[in-house]
């Protein structure tokens, strides 16, 4: 398949772990922003091929991990209601709550549909103008677009019947709270390309600056991703740090400039909890005043007072800011699988927790594998 | 080999008049139901078994066990739920027989005998009806068994998907012919017989609320015809099974763990059609874990392999087989895959059902 193929190519990622181990001096943090890193990293074995001085850390990218649990708790409360249908993205279902989650809602008898667009949402309200139609609008900025599309459709069209249960974070005032952050050791950030495509990188140009950190706007694929590790590394080695953009075949230093339009009119900045983290300010989204009316916590105001609690043993949010690793928790593998998460980190399959049990997990997963050897002798 | 019969435009030969769609008397056992039988299943079905009209078949193995040494069967059983009931390459109809055939030969079994219990929902159009019990008696003789017993239940409106089926099935497994997933040794080869992912995807392009353009068919084939020309080369084989809900990755891992051994594969070595490859890319999904209804996976001795290979590609369903991984001690239980980069991963059983990710 063009465009992917060519990015997952031996060859090129042999070449440029070369060129990477050419020019390493010293042991170097280097943080992944986004999940879909995570999962591409663990997925193509990539973690194994890396020279030892380059430690990935998994970031807060995944915007399935970090929606908090109050929301997972007020979505359950409104999928289980009879005059409500709530749609979502699929591997929100499988999140746990407090003490369940949508899929047991679902069995329960309650409507939970999964969608691959929020303007489908729009459709299923014209066809069921008895019910009220809420989508999960979760994500980072990558997501926020075609949902605040599907607010305005929702306005133009006259679509009362649906609400958005809103979650939206935004990447750069993730960087901040983890650079304030005494705790965390952090080399330099690979930015997540799909959220730079929309957003552009220039927000991250005085973060750099201020920081004095390597932030280079990595892609998806394993040529990428080693592409964005070197030019990461090129810099940290020659003491410098500015930003850079290695994903230049999606990304421009603007963005998608229509894409921000729609987030700007539909969207304002809010302060937001992070699951496992805690509220980060300035770090979400939330509808402006002129679309309160698809707003489902205004629509449903009973959900407002939903408490919760987190399972005492996770660790998800110190796995999130890159503090400790998946199988460093007492819980993993044994509590805490994929089949029952205790916390979101294990359940998405961009989740660090997850994406280590389903790849990482075997007898000598820290044997590195000799991948010039195994090009000339394949299976 | 003949090719699968087109049933675009085919009409009951005989409809109920009255009735264009099943009504709830059609499961009463009075008059509507002996007309619904005598009309669509009988015509369709007919054979001197279903001919006896017994609580149950008597079936008459004499003949099978004078040119079939053995004293083995197989049988299995299997419920057929997919929705949309027609989608690109079939319908649940012909699924519903070639499962059933095709789990019997995967104990390398000669199928014979099938069931088929239908749940028809109120409503059902018969003309819907009639289209997949055809295109069932069709698949019947494509895989050389017969139906020899049968039975309609009619649920009200809103308690069934249009139709469900249930086939059990029957076959003789002849002497010399020992398959088990218990049976993978270290040293053995795993082979597939084609491209893995087409049914599933071709699924997901017609369900409600996902519908895309694209020329993925299913892969639902009898594969009976092709293990017999891999047992005519060898009974060397150590294990078979058909790689559907879960795909091949669940496949490995049932293997992998039935037998306490681990398994390697290489990824750039399984087939995979572009078309199926592009459409797992945009909805997120991973092809390895994308259901099949015409692929099995085999694992035997390497010595054997390549001749048994040569075999398989000569089949209409087996001209894309590949060797795409073997057997080892290491991590007994555990699925391993070579990444196209050259990394190395583990490939584990799907945790529930298949999510597509966010972004």
């Amino acid at each position: 398949m063009k465009y992917i193929e060519e990015y997952r190519d031996a060859y090129l990622t042999q070449k440029l772990l070369k060129d990477l181990r050419s020019i390493l001096t010293r042991d170097w943090i280097l943080m992944e922003v986004c999940g879909g890193q995570t999962h591409s990293i663990i997925k193509s074995g990539l973690d194994q091929l890396l020279p030892k001085e380059i430690n990935l850390v998994h970031g807060p990218g995944c915007p399935v991990c970090v929606t908090p649990l109050e929301l997972i708790d007020k979505a359950i409360a409104l999928a289980s209601r009879r005059d409500v249908i709530f749609t979502s993205f699929g591997d929100m279902l499988r999140v746990p709550g407090s003490s369940s989650d949508l899929f047991a809602v679902k069995a329960a008898g309650g409507d939970v549909r999964i969608l691959y667009s929020p303007l489908d949402s729009l459709k299923i309200a014209r066809e069921n103008p008895d019910k009220t139609v809420v989508f999960f609008g979760i994500g980072f900025e990558t997501t926020a677009p075609p949902n605040a599309m599907a607010v305005v459709q929702a306005q133009v069209q006259g679509i009362n019947n649906f609400a958005m249960l809103v979650s939206h974070v935004t990447v750069p005032a993730a960087i901040i709270a983890l650079m304030e952050s005494p705790d965390v050791k952090v080399d330099g950030f690979l930015a997540a390309g799909h959220v730079c495509t929309v957003m552009g990188y220039w927000e991250y140009e005085p973060l750099a600056q201020k920081y004095k950190i390597p932030i280079v706007v990595t892609g998806f694929e394993p040529v990428d991703i080693v592409h964005g590790i070197l030019k990461c590394v090129r810099q940290l080695e020659g003491d410098r740090y500015y930003v850079e953009n290695a994903y230049a075949r999606s990304v421009i230093r603007e963005g998608n400039r229509p894409a921000q339009a729609v987030i700007q009119r539909v969207f304002e900045l809010c302060d937001r909890p992070w699951r496992g983290i805690g509220v980060i300010p300035q770090s979400g989204y939330r509808l402006r005043p002129e679309f309160a009316e698809f707003d489902a916590e205004l629509r449903f105001p009973e959900i407002q007072s939903i408490e919760t609690k987190e399972s005492d043993l996770c660790i998800s949010g110190l796995v999130l800011q890159g503090r400790k690793k998946p199988h460093e928790c007492m819980a993993f593998g044994k509590e805490c699988t994929p089949q029952t998460p205790l916390g979101a980190t294990m359940v998405s399959t961009e989740g660090a927790c997850a994406a280590y049990y389903r790849y990482g997990r075997y007898a000598d997963a820290n044997r590195r594998i000799d991948g010039d050897k195994w090009l000339k002798n394949p299976i | 080999m003949a090719e699968k019969p087109n049933l675009i435009g085919w009409t009951c030969p005989r409809p109920l008049q009255n009735y264009p769609t099943i009504v709830l008397g059609h499961g009463s056992g009075g008059k509507m139901m002996a007309d619904l039988i005598q009309h669509l299943f009988s015509p369709a079905f007919e054979n001197d078994l279903l001919g006896q009209m017994n609580d149950s078949t008597t079936l008459d193995l004499t003949e099978t066990f004078q040119s079939i040494p053995s004293n083995r069967l197989a049988f299995t059983t299997d419920s057929f739920v997919v929705s949309p009931l027609f989608f690109p390459g079939g319908n649940i109809g012909e699924l519903a027989i070639f499962g059933t055939i095709n789990d019997l030969a995967m104990s390398g079994a000669k199928p014979l005998f099938l069931s088929a219990g239908f749940i028809l929902e109120e409503g059902l159009p018969m003309e819907m009806l009639g289209k997949i019990v055809n295109s069932m008696a069709v698949a019947c003789k494509f895989g050389g068994v017969k139906i020899a017993a049968g039975d309609t239940k009619v649920v009200n409106r809103g308690h069934g998907d249009g139709l469900y089926i249930n086939t059990s099935g029957i076959g003789v497994i002849p002497d010399g012919i020992n398959i088990s997933a218990k049976y993978a040794r270290p040293g053995d080869v795993v082979l597939i017989n084609g491209s893995v992912g087409d049914h599933g995807m071709a699924i997901m392009s017609v369900r409600s609320g996902l519908e895309f353009e694209t020329a993925i068919k299913s892969d639902t084939a009898p594969l009976n015809g092709l293990v017999d020309s891999m047992l005519e080369v060898t009974h060397e084989i150590h294990c078979l099974r058909d790689a559907t809900r879960g795909g091949l990755a669940a496949v490995l891992n049932e293997l992998a763990t039935a037998s306490n051994v681990g398994i390697e594969f290489d990824e750039k070595a399984v087939p995979i059609l572009p078309e199926v490859n592009a459409a797992c890319e945009m909805l997120g999904l991973d092809p390895f874990y994308i259901a099949n209804e015409g692929k099995f996976v085999v694992v035997m001795p390497e010595a054997k392999a390549e001749e048994v290979l040569f075999v398989m590609r000569k089949h209409p369903y087996g001209k894309d087989a590949a060797i795409i991984g073997k057997v080892v001690e290491n991590h007994p239980g555990l699925v391993t895959a070579r990444t196209s980069i050259g990394g190395m991963r583990v490939v584990d059983l799907p945790a529930g059902e298949l999510l597509p990710r966010i972004c």
